[in-house]
């Protein structure tokens, strides 16, 4: 086992893959001679070649569209979209095309490809470059979307995700590349569609993706000076949820807190919760506390971004309600 | 391969644009009876375009359609039965009828897919291409597209990157003038949107695409250029649907005289003119009551056969929750 950046344990999955399976091809901007912006490509062309590792135009539209059907007939495309704010774009290719053919055309075609994005706020990257559309691409029948938290994750479930029959929307964060952990060596793919309890607790649950996992380990230990102690569960997979996991954890604890670093409105919590009662209404002692993304445009400014996003202080705030 | 077609093979071409042509005119007297659902887009007229530029495909080579793919489909190679009763929604259609008319796929035709929303059929042929390139098959990857797709931002971009990585890919484009209702002159800054391709550095062929062999010519020289690893070719074919958009339009935006004109071209009696000095009026029509009669019978099963009842497909299974 060793110690690898998530950025490091994403470039070890996609080229174990390659190595692996030739029908594996990676396709993007500025992701073969610069290695990519996030440097997860780092690399590859040099040892796979300009074939399978491709340098685009910056034209998402036509090559989200194309690896759809490049993974219709013969090949498993891995696709990097640069930031997920540019996902609108790809939106033709996922909606009407990738989500719906396997069941359209009543088995014909699989479409085992994975589109990689990365997402968030805190970098102060700007209204444009800080989004989470985590809900855009779940609310899609037809998608699988993973949102892995830890380095170990982020290569177990690339793995899964690459090896899948069905389209993977794969959503990276920003803030998570350089962050280091424990990654076991060699063939370690993770099952999508699991959660996991990263802590055990008997007062709250809070169910959390990606970044806001680390947020929500953080609001546990403050809340746990308090004597209130939270179970943090990583769904890992927002579609499809792991939800015998949820309804366990919330059996248990009888509070629920769910934080997605998407907006509230329309947003990932409110599905989340909407199930959560849908399943485990009776296990409620109170309603279940939404944590999200203030509704509005990400600001630039250190102090104005901070505001909008949620942290571990809203998460524990949350809970406190929750068990109020 | 020739690059022209064999009288045998312009034989075949005439078949299948008589089975396309009955077909439509089916439709429109089903639409009228009350027995379609949802709209239907007939391509009458343009059958030379669909069938020529197949006829000398293989099941391997794959082909992208647009929501008027009739043509697209016979000329592919699939069963005029299993489409009919695609678009009738029966459960003995090509998919089961899921799809309806506009979305048919036979994959093991390399026919991936009608399409139904403009322009999208553009990058997924060039991402066929892809494929085809990484897996080093000899095979080529065609999308057939309208006029109005061609004003698509995906289409240049499809294009872009198929001529930049020298993809084996053909674009050829339907020109049947009009986008839903709205004249070529009113969408596009150029009258031959082949010239287009000069600037993408692709070649760009202009043909009358009432002429089946001529369609058949300039396909097959593109596929030769695509298998020698030369890259896409834009072939634009002049053609005109008799009919209106769908089954929902309403008329009145065709000038008076165009369509007689353009009917005065018609594809089908062209090449039978074509074929008759070969093989004589006798064969031609028997040719032709074959066709009709498989068209007939199709649509008898179609409307005979079960629709499907609802029930979980393994297909979705995969996005259900984790139990």
């Amino acid at each position: 086992m060793a110690k690898l950046r998530y950025a490091e344990a994403l470039n070890q999955a996609l080229c174990e893959e390659m190595e692996r399976d030739p029908a594996v091809w990676l396709l993007g901007e500025d992701i073969g001679v610069y290695g990519g912006v996030f440097k997860v490509t780092r690399d590859l062309m040099e040892r796979f070649g300009e074939e399978r590792v491709r340098d685009t135009p910056i034209s998402e539209q036509a090559l989200t569209a194309m690896t759809v059907s490049a993974a219709m007939t013969g090949t498993r495309p891995v696709l990097e979209i640069m930031y997920a704010d540019f996902l609108p774009l790809t939106v033709d290719a996922l909606a009407n095309q990738a989500s719906i053919y396997n069941y359209i055309w009543a088995g014909q075609v699989e479409l085992p490809f994975v589109l990689r994005t990365q997402g968030g706020g805190g970098a102060g990257a700007g209204a444009q470059h800080s989004k989470s559309l985590d809900a855009f691409v779940a609310h899609i029948p037809g998608l699988k979307v993973v949102a892995p938290a830890s380095p170990a994750d982020a290569k177990g479930l690339l793995k899964a995700a690459i090896r899948d029959p069905h389209p993977v929307i794969f959503l990276e964060h920003k803030l998570l590349y350089n962050m280091r952990g424990e990654v076991p060596d060699g063939e370690h793919v993770a099952e999508i569609g699991r959660a996991a309890v990263l802590r055990e607790g008997r007062d709250v649950s809070v169910f959390a993706t990606s970044r806001m996992v680390h947020e929500a380990l953080k609001a546990a230990e403050a809340l746990s000076a308090e004597g209130i102690e939270a179970e943090i569960v990583d769904l890992r997979t927002l579609r499809p949820l792991d939800l015998s996991a949820i309804v366990a954890s919330v059996e248990k604890t009888n509070h629920a807190v769910v934080v997605n670093e998407g907006w509230t409105f329309c947003g990932y919590g409110a599905e989340l919760s909407a199930t959560i009662m849908d399943h485990a209404f009776d296990a409620l002692d109170a309603p279940v506390e939404r944590v999200g993304t203030l509704d509005m445009p990400i600001p630039y400014s250190e102090p104005l971004e901070m505001a909008v996003l949620p942290d571990a202080g809203r998460i524990a705030q949350a809970c406190r309600r929750a068990v109020a | 391969m020739r690059n022209a077609p064999s009288v045998d093979d312009q034989l075949e071409m005439f078949r299948k644009m008589v089975v396309v042509r009955h077909m439509e005119e089916t439709l429109g007297e089903l639409h009228k009876a009350g027995k379609t659902r949802g709209p239907i887009h007939r391509c009458d007229g343009q059958e030379a375009v669909g069938v020529g530029a197949t006829a000398m495909l293989a099941d391997t080579d794959y082909i992208t359609s647009t929501h008027r793919g009739h043509a697209h489909y016979i000329g592919k190679g699939l069963d005029p039965y299993r489409v009919v009763a695609e678009i009738l929604g029966r459960e003995t259609g090509y998919c089961e009828g899921r799809a309806g008319h506009m979305i048919v796929a036979d994959a093991a035709k390399g026919m991936i897919g009608g399409n139904a929303i403009v322009g999208a059929g553009i990058p997924a042929a060039t991402g066929m291409a892809c494929s085809i390139r990484l897996t080093g098959r000899d095979a080529v990857a065609m999308c057939l597209f309208g006029d109005g797709a061609a004003q698509t931002g995906i289409c240049h971009e499809s294009m872009n990157i198929a001529s930049l990585w020298k993809l084996p890919v053909i674009f050829l484009l339907e020109h049947n003038q009009y986008g839903l209702t709205v004249h070529s002159s009113r969408q596009s800054s150029v009258e031959d949107l082949s010239v287009r391709a000069e600037g993408y550095g692709m070649p760009g062929v202009l043909i009358d695409g009432n002429d089946a062999v001529a369609v058949y010519g300039a396909v097959a020289e593109a596929v030769a250029r695509a298998k020698r690893g030369e890259g896409p070719t834009l072939i634009e074919a002049k053609t005109y649907r008799f009919d209106g958009f769908s089954t929902s339009d309403m008329g009145g935006y065709q000038p008076d005289g165009e369509i007689a004109e353009w009917r005065a071209r018609d594809p089908i009696p062209r090449l039978r003119a074509a074929l008759e000095g070969h093989i004589g009026e006798e064969r031609l029509s028997a040719v032709e009551a074959e066709a009709h009669k498989e068209v007939d019978d199709a649509f008898a099963q179609a409307l005979a056969d079960p629709l499907p009842g609802f029930a979980g497909h393994p297909a979705s299974r995969p996005y259900s929750e984790v139990s």
